[in-house]
């Protein structure tokens, strides 16, 4: 059974120093606030994994939080560069960021594989690409024991936190959300421990076409965090605040700026 | 109407190679624009396929990101991120893949990983994505990418997906079910590679542009056809639906 226990809690203790840490959402669903969290509350030497590193990963990078980043594609949508993110690759500014680079296909099917306790996933792709030789530790060829056909393999994604945002809960903690629903369920599923922040608690989940629910019993921690999902949405909520991914480039480019930035608003 | 700009060019010559009916898996920025034009001028049952999971969207709006809320909203259907990729890219069920770079070289080999060293990045880009796979998996591909000496190199920096590797014969030794990249248009012109060598060679190019000003923007030995044709300038209905969806971003920044 999930607690439902405050934000601040439920960071403070689901995740620990030198952590690996996957907070998910796939542009929507993004969960900010809890990243915020754990940012005041000034974890260090984690593993931060995630798909699309956004806005959430540029500031957790910047203020010093990350160590290693397992990741797919880390730009700002249709704006341009996390310049944190750079800044750390191109210059160890505010310390050196360790990548693990994969492809979109196989990160998905990697938390796949977590989720469902296989020690890997199996699947087609890397071939012919640098990325193979690169990750060469975590990407490997196998042989089908029943064709022969050559596939590639990949390590499965365990990571010790797994922390997605959703529409609602219920008091038990039971969660629903709807919409693009990414890789929401298999982050929770496949983490050690899993943090679930929602919009709202409400007394009863009514039914809603295209939503899936995470069964309380299959969750760690469920926190309420309104708004936890900006500057991303939350499908019927509010909507993604596109003007906000458009400033933070701005803000995001000089290191003064970004700190100030984050003081204020972060704290 | 305001004179016509070589973006504009590119990507109206982009939405022109979808045909009806095509089944496309956008990535954002100029294919989304692209293929986004295409349905709502030529193609009008162009499905696009957002690798946030969202099938058959329709919007009225320019996506700023892959995952904006009015895609799920116009879709068919919304399906995981894992299925997306699996059933639907590796399954075989995607006619065309539209990519763009910051690198590509003679054979459409792409970089979208760093320029410089990968330890050591010059400028750390975001990195592969969707990119790898749909290049390899999609049935064929449109690259879309401005020209200059910068992005059309000798050699990559770095490949994160595959065009045709080194030459003829390397897609198939690699095992890769689609054709790949059947078109590269840019803001010059355009190009296609060569039947035999699969070289890209330079078959189209925008009016004002000469095969001389192509060569100036490319960093090798371009190749250009013998019957290199000018491309048609837009129509009026597709520059105006062009420019009201560019408009649709832009709001957003003011």
């Amino acid at each position: 059974m999930a607690e439902v226990v405050a934000l601040t809690e439920a960071i403070g203790d689901l995740v620990n120093d030198g952590d690996s840490v996957a907070m998910e959402g796939f542009t929507h669903l993004i969960p900010f606030a809890a990243g915020h969290e754990v940012i005041r509350q000034r974890k260090r030497d984690l593993t931060l994994i995630r798909m699309t590193p956004d806005l959430i990963y540029d500031q957790l990078i910047g203020m010093g939080c990350a160590s290693k980043m397992i990741f797919s594609w880390g730009g700002n949508p249709g704006v341009g560069s996390l310049h944190r993110l750079r800044d750390a690759v191109e210059h160890d500014w505010p310390e050196p960021l360790e990548l693990e680079e994969h492809s979109h296909a196989g990160m998905a099917n990697r938390y796949a594989a977590g989720a469902s306790n296989l020690p890997f996933a199996v699947m087609r792709g890397y071939v012919g690409t640098e990325l193979a030789e690169r990750s060469s530790s975590t990407i490997a060829t196998i042989e089908c024991p029943f064709s022969g056909e050559k596939l590639t393999a990949l390590p499965a994604i365990r990571p010790d936190v797994g922390i997605v945002h959703a529409q609602r809960a219920d008091r038990e903690g039971n969660v629903q959300l709807w919409g693009i629903i990414g890789v929401q369920k298999e982050i929770a599923l496949a983490s050690e421990r899993s943090l679930v922040t929602v919009e709202e608690v409400v007394d009863e989940l009514e039914p809603r076409p295209g939503a899936i629910v995470l069964p309380t019993w299959a969750l760690t921690a469920v926190a309420e965090a309104p708004r936890g999902a900006h500057p991303s949405y939350a499908h019927d909520y509010y909507d993604r605040d596109n003007g906000f991914y458009q400033r933070w480039d701005k803000i995001s480019r000089d290191r003064d700026s970004f700190r100030e930035w984050m003081a204020e608003n972060v704290g | 109407m305001s004179e016509i700009t070589a973006d504009e060019l590119m990507t109206v010559s982009a939405a022109r190679e979808l045909t009806d009916r095509t089944v496309c898996f956008v990535g954002i920025g100029l294919p989304s624009t692209a293929a986004n034009l295409a349905r709502l001028t030529r193609a009008p049952r162009t499905v696009l396929v957002y690798e946030s999971g969202t099938i058959g969207s329709k919007p009225a709006n320019l996506p700023l990101s892959i995952g904006d809320g009015e895609l799920a909203e116009t879709a068919d259907s919304v399906v995981p991120v894992t299925e997306i990729f699996n059933y639907w890219l590796q399954g075989g069920r995607i006619d065309v893949g539209f990519l763009g770079a910051a690198q590509i070289d003679r054979f459409a080999n792409l970089n979208s990983t760093v320029i410089g060293d990968y330890e050591r990045p010059k400028v750390r880009l975001p990195g592969g994505g969707g990119a790898p796979e749909i290049a390899s998996m999609a049935g064929q591909v449109i690259v879309i990418i401005r020209q200059s000496t910068r992005s059309f190199v000798e050699r990559l920096d770095f490949r994160s997906s595959v065009g045709f590797g080194d030459g003829r014969g390397d897609r198939e030794r690699l095992d890769m079910p689609g054709q790949g990249p059947m078109v590269v248009i840019t803001d010059l012109g355009v190009l296609r590679p060569d039947p035999e060598t699969k070289e890209l060679t330079m078959t189209q190019v925008h009016p004002g542009v000469s095969a001389e000003d192509a060569q100036e923007a490319t960093g090798w030995d371009l190749r250009i056809a013998e019957d290199l044709t000018e491309t048609e300038p837009p129509g009026e209905e597709e520059l105006e639906e062009l420019r009201r969806l560019k408009a649709t971003v832009e709001e957003v920044e003011a």
